[in-house]
């Protein structure tokens, strides 16, 4: 679930040069390419794999899925911390299925990074190493049950609007990842909303959780959309080329707008006193962003950087051991098959 | 709840019971993996397990009364589980061959529950068995396919799987003690896994530990309630939220 921009500076060189080379053995593209390369864009066609691109798209685009498939991994984190403590049987099933889901988003999202040439395992030592981002949403606890049902509602619910337009993205395997990923956090947004429902239709305790759960994750998940369209550094060359299709407001916007009668039938109130429809634009205005609180968490000062980095990087020296034995297992089966007189 | 066995509770309840709770105390187990595994696609792999389980349990616990009720405000010792499904996490390897040990056995069971064997009162659990022998034969060949790689892998991942083996073994006894109301082959069962599990281990170059596990002294009551230590904190982790609002509804 990614911010579909960051305030960073691209990095644009040093990715691409991992990759397989775009143009091998010349110092610039081919015109004849490149032409190729913007009439397939401007047709709305889908650029694949093998079709020339180039290095400012492909490292653009490895960052932007990288930045999604690392969301997708540290994402499980703040929900795995309710999943041993979920309050019934069925929505400890339906807790476990959406994280397994969001396992397998990051599989699908990893994959469609290598089609650029950028294997897994470079990515997960770029984000062990703090040079690769994740949504910055996720580094915001999980204080109670209520917050599963809130990061539902609120968090998957933005990373839809977010991502429902990644679906038509000009880069073939990353909209085909999205499309499956969408069906998916779409059935996650409604089981944070119904879970929510529950609660706020519930004890007066649960309908208390409830609304502290939405009192602390509305503004962060306003933050999703990422910087206001003046502030937003890789929007423009983006949207040119079809990787983005809407800017930041106009999504954050859609997402205020859809919000705003859900929260009314959950019986919550969404902590903003500024929040009124306005007749004259035909939506709703909303009160300003604390701009300087997404700095500082996207700087790594939010409340749980340290700790979703932490045991991300101790989960990968865990598990070493186990890839090494995987791997070691692997290649003396392939010699046992290569080697005269092995058995099978 | 009571925590003593009621002698007047028909026997598919209580066998319902007893393997109800085997799936739902593994299915935690491998949940506390969540965000831990050593690579993603055993994120997905043992999250996969663990819903499956997660579901044997629900529809097992179901025929003995409310899942949730069951579940989430019986007391440690009025858990039927056997003790090896509560054993902690450890290391990788110690957690596969937990998952070897068990799902041969689950295997087996629900195969013979399937067919139709255990008499009149198993036969409320044939459809369930049925259904879950599949899943559980890929349990089963997962937890295989990792017991081959880690010992046969690096020297390390051979020490760390003879060791998680060798630490559980003396858990593997319980497996065959009777389930009330199963009128099954049980040392058919105990013989059929042990030939099993040995041949896994043989190709995996492990060997099949020895040691106490059904004669003599062994770990294992938990049939009849008795439980190990790591199992009461579980215990006190999964039912914290629901006894904190009693009658709430989720």
């Amino acid at each position: 679930m990614p911010e579909t921009i960051t305030e960073r500076g691209s990095r644009s060189g040093a990715e691409a040069a991992s990759g397989p080379r775009t143009d091998p053995g010349a110092a610039g593209p081919a015109p004849a390419q490149e032409a190729a390369f913007e009439a397939k864009i401007a047709a709305d066609e889908r650029i694949e794999p093998r079709d020339w691109m180039p290095d400012a798209y492909r490292a653009t685009l490895v960052r932007q899925i990288a930045q999604h498939a690392h969301s997708e991994i540290i994402g499980m984190q703040p929900e795995a911390n309710w999943l041993t403590r979920a309050p019934s049987l069925r929505r400890k099933a339906i807790l476990l299925a959406k994280v397994q889901d969001e396992a397998g988003h990051g599989l699908y999202l990893y994959s469609a990074a290598e089609t650029l040439g950028t294997g897994r395992d470079e990515l997960l030592d770029k984000l062990h190493a703090g040079r690769q981002k994740y949504s910055s949403i996720f580094n915001y606890p999980t204080l109670t049950w209520a917050d599963v049902g809130a990061i539902g509602w609120l968090v998957d619910g933005a990373a839809i609007i977010n991502q429902v337009p990644l679906c038509r993205c000009s880069y073939g395997p990353y909209a085909r990842a999205m499309v499956r990923i969408c069906k998916e956090e779409s059935f996650h947004q409604r089981q944070g909303y119904e879970l929510l429902h529950t609660l706020a239709h519930g004890t007066p305790e649960q309908h208390a959780m409830a609304q502290d759960a939405v009192d602390r994750w509305w503004w962060p998940s306003l933050m999703m959309f990422g910087p206001p369209d003046d502030e937003s550094a890789h929007s423009a060359q983006s949207m040119a080329w079809k990787i983005k299709r809407h800017s930041n407001d106009e999504l954050r916007q859609r997402f205020v707008d859809i919000c705003v009668p859900q929260a009314e039938i959950l019986g919550l109130a969404l902590p903003d006193p500024d929040l009124k429809w306005n007749e004259e634009r035909g939506q709703h205005d909303f009160g300003a962003i604390d701009w300087a609180e997404f700095k500082e968490v996207l700087r790594g000062n939010g409340p749980c950087n340290d700790q979703r980095l932490d045991r991300r990087r101790r989960a990968h020296e865990d598990g070493a051991w186990v890839r090494e034995a995987a791997a070691a297992y692997a290649a003396k089966r392939a010699l046992g098959a290569a080697g005269p007189g092995e058995a099978a | 709840m009571s925590t003593a066995p009621d002698p007047a509770a028909p026997a598919a309840p209580a066998a319902a019971l007893a393997l109800g709770d085997d799936a739902l105390v593994l299915s935690h187990r491998l949940t506390e993996w969540t965000g831990h595994a050593p690579v993603l696609e055993e994120e997905v792999a043992l999250a996969n397990i663990a819903l499956d389980l997660l579901g044997q349990a629900r529809t097992l616990l179901s025929l003995v009364g409310d899942e949730d009720e069951l579940a989430f405000r019986r007391e440690e010792r009025a858990f039927r589980n056997v003790q090896l499904v509560e054993q902690p996490n450890g290391d990788f390897a110690r957690t596969i061959a937990r998952q070897l040990y068990f799902s041969v056995y689950q295997e087996l069971l629900y195969g013979q529950l399937a067919a139709g064997a255990g008499g009149e009162p198993a036969g409320a659990l044939a459809p369930l068995a049925a259904k879950a022998v599949k899943e559980v034969a890929y349990h089963r060949d997962h937890a295989e396919q990792w017991t081959l790689r880690l010992g046969d892998g690096t020297g390390t991942s051979h020490a760390r799987m003879q060791a998680g083996l060798d630490a559980l073994w003396r858990y593997t006894g319980e497996l065959f003690r009777p389930v009330e109301g199963l009128a099954l082959d049980w040392a058919g069962l105990a013989a059929a896994w042990r030939e099993t599990v040995g041949g896994v281990l043989e190709r995996a170059t492990l060997t099949l530990p020895e040691g106490p596990r059904g004669t003599g002294w062994s770990a294992g009551a938990g049939r009849e309630g008795v439980h190990t230590e790591p199992f009461g904190l579980m215990l006190a982790e999964m039912q914290h939220l629901h006894r904190s609002h009693p009658g709430a509804t989720w």
